[in-house]
């Protein structure tokens, strides 16, 4: 081999094929190179050692339901009629105080005026949010006009909480109801399309018909 | 090999003495005694001593001065100055911002108490929280000025593209910061407010309900979104702006500033004359 001149190969697997220099026979990978990988899959390591736990933290929220069921007393039976809403207060979230304050408007279900649709129960008491379908604002029951209207930007909705005018894009939400003892409970939030179809609650500005829908799933938080 | 001399101003640069006077090397050598320096000699030597320690160990000189004493186009004027504007209102909402963080609470039982505690009880509180408050309308309309600027002048252009996107992440992290501070007062108007941006954030497709979440911390306004956006709004955000700020300051030094386009290129007749 020595008197031979070297034939280098650059396709080689072995460092020492390659004519690479203090090169080890058997050797596939060079020194230098090895320690560059070390270095860096340390490197990477120790990173990623903070950054996914961190990343998790600030994540994990939005892959667990944070609002358990709660069933709220919000009155007797007695106190509510089929006929006009009666508001109430519900605590969405009692740890944040006033914050986590909403009004509702109860109303018994009455066969007359309230829709049923096919292979959902009806709720014994419409329960409608006050929370705007639009943007989040609290709308308002005007008795005289039975409308409910939303003063930030103008959302006008009928006494069933469909949308009549305005920016918003589906009906107002509702709450589950239901009667223990003679007292009316009032649990978790729904969403409604505009067949007042019952869906997974959906954030203010969520379509909820044709292909809209699709673009804005339901989340594991609700 | 001779170190750069440290960027003093003429008056603080100490002049050789001159062989053979009093205070020369020679003088002091043969035991003659030397004048005593005066007290403005002892400060200037003091100062020229410390800056020049500085830089013998960071070599930071050349550097310095190639950043503060760079050479700007001719016609270059008042409107230049609205990027180091923008800058100042930073470095100022910065400075009122972690004296405010001093006295407020990021909970939502204690929160409005806190901020309406600075306003009438803390000590020049009202004014630094004016501050504050007011400095963010300012700087939001000093960093438009400084874009509307760059637009007209056509300062965007090769090779100053990346400069206008990293001014374009920063002025949408100026507003993210506008967003995230409004809510820390936590009145009615915060309140409604933040309501209505994080639903705002919710109607973007797909992504939109989810980050809508994450800005939550939930599917509703809960006990921690206050302590969310004072996060975001006292470090995530504002480290992320300096950081860039620092990325922009490199680019302006590096690739230097723009003639106003009503300046035409200057004809270089001198070459004739000198035939």
């Amino acid at each position: 081999m020595a008197d031979s001149p070297q034939k280098f190969d650059k396709q080689s697997r072995y460092t020492e094929g390659r004519g690479i220099a203090g090169a080890f026979e058997g050797e596939t990978v060079t020194r230098r190179r090895l320690m560059e990988g070390t270095a860096l899959a340390a490197g990477g390591i120790a990173t990623m050692a903070f950054a996914l736990p961190g990343l998790g933290f600030a994540l994990g929220p939005l892959f667990e339901d944070t609002n358990p069921t709660r069933w709220q007393d919000v009155g007797a039976e007695s106190d509510f009629n089929d006929e006009s809403y009666v508001p109430r207060v519900l605590n969405i979230d009692p740890e944040v105080g006033d914050a986590g304050k909403t009004t509702i408007y109860v109303r018994k279900f009455n066969r007359d005026i309230d829709k049923v649709v096919k292979g959902q129960d009806p709720q014994p008491y419409v329960v409608i949010s006050t929370r705007c379908a639009h943007l989040g604002c609290p709308v308002r029951y005007i008795q005289a006009s039975q409308k409910f209207v939303c003063p930030c930007h103008g959302g006008v909705y009928d006494s069933q909480g469909k949308v009549q005018g305005g920016p918003p894009v589906r009906p107002l939400d509702r709450f589950y109801t239901r009667t223990r003892g003679g007292r009316v409970f009032v649990g978790d939030r729904f969403s409604l399309n505009s067949q007042l179809e019952r869906f997974a609650p959906r954030d203010p500005s969520n379509h909820l018909d044709g292909l809209w829908q699709y673009i804005y799933p339901s989340r594991p938080t609700t | 090999m001779k170190l750069p001399s440290p960027p003093l101003p003429k008056a603080l640069r100490r002049t050789p003495p001159r062989p053979g006077e009093n205070g020369g090397r020679n003088g002091r050598r043969n035991g003659a005694p030397a004048t005593t320096p005066t007290a403005k000699d002892q400060a200037v030597e003091g100062v020229a001593g410390v800056v020049g320690w500085l830089d013998e160990r960071t070599g930071g000189s050349p550097f310095l001065r190639g950043f503060l004493y760079r050479k700007v186009p001719k016609g270059t004027n008042w409107y230049y100055t609205l990027g180091s504007a923008t800058m100042f209102a930073f470095l100022s909402q910065a400075v009122t911002g972690v004296f405010l963080a001093m006295y407020y609470e990021p909970d939502p039982s204690r929160a409005y108490e806190s901020a309406s505690r600075i306003t009438n009880e803390v000590f020049l509180g009202e004014f630094v929280r004016g501050m504050h408050r007011w400095g963010s309308t300012v700087m939001i309309i000093l960093i438009f000025l400084h874009m509307g600027r760059t637009f007209f002048f056509g300062a965007y252009k090769y090779p100053r593209e990346l400069n206008w996107i990293i001014g374009v992440v920063l002025i949408v992290l100026t507003l993210l910061m506008g967003l995230t501070g409004y809510l820390l007062p936590f009145d009615q108007r915060s309140f409604w407010a933040t309501i209505v941006a994080v639903n705002l954030n919710s109607s973007g497709p797909i992504v939109g309900p989810y980050l809508a979440d994450f800005l939550r911390v939930g599917s509703e306004f809960g006990p921690t979104t206050i302590s969310r956006f004072y996060a975001l709004h006292m470090l995530a955000v504002p480290g992320l702006i300096a950081v860039l700020i620092g990325a922009h300051l490199y680019l302006v030094a590096k690739l230097g500033t723009t003639a106003p386009p009503w300046l035409k290129a200057e004809k270089k007749d001198l070459l004739r004359e000198e035939v």
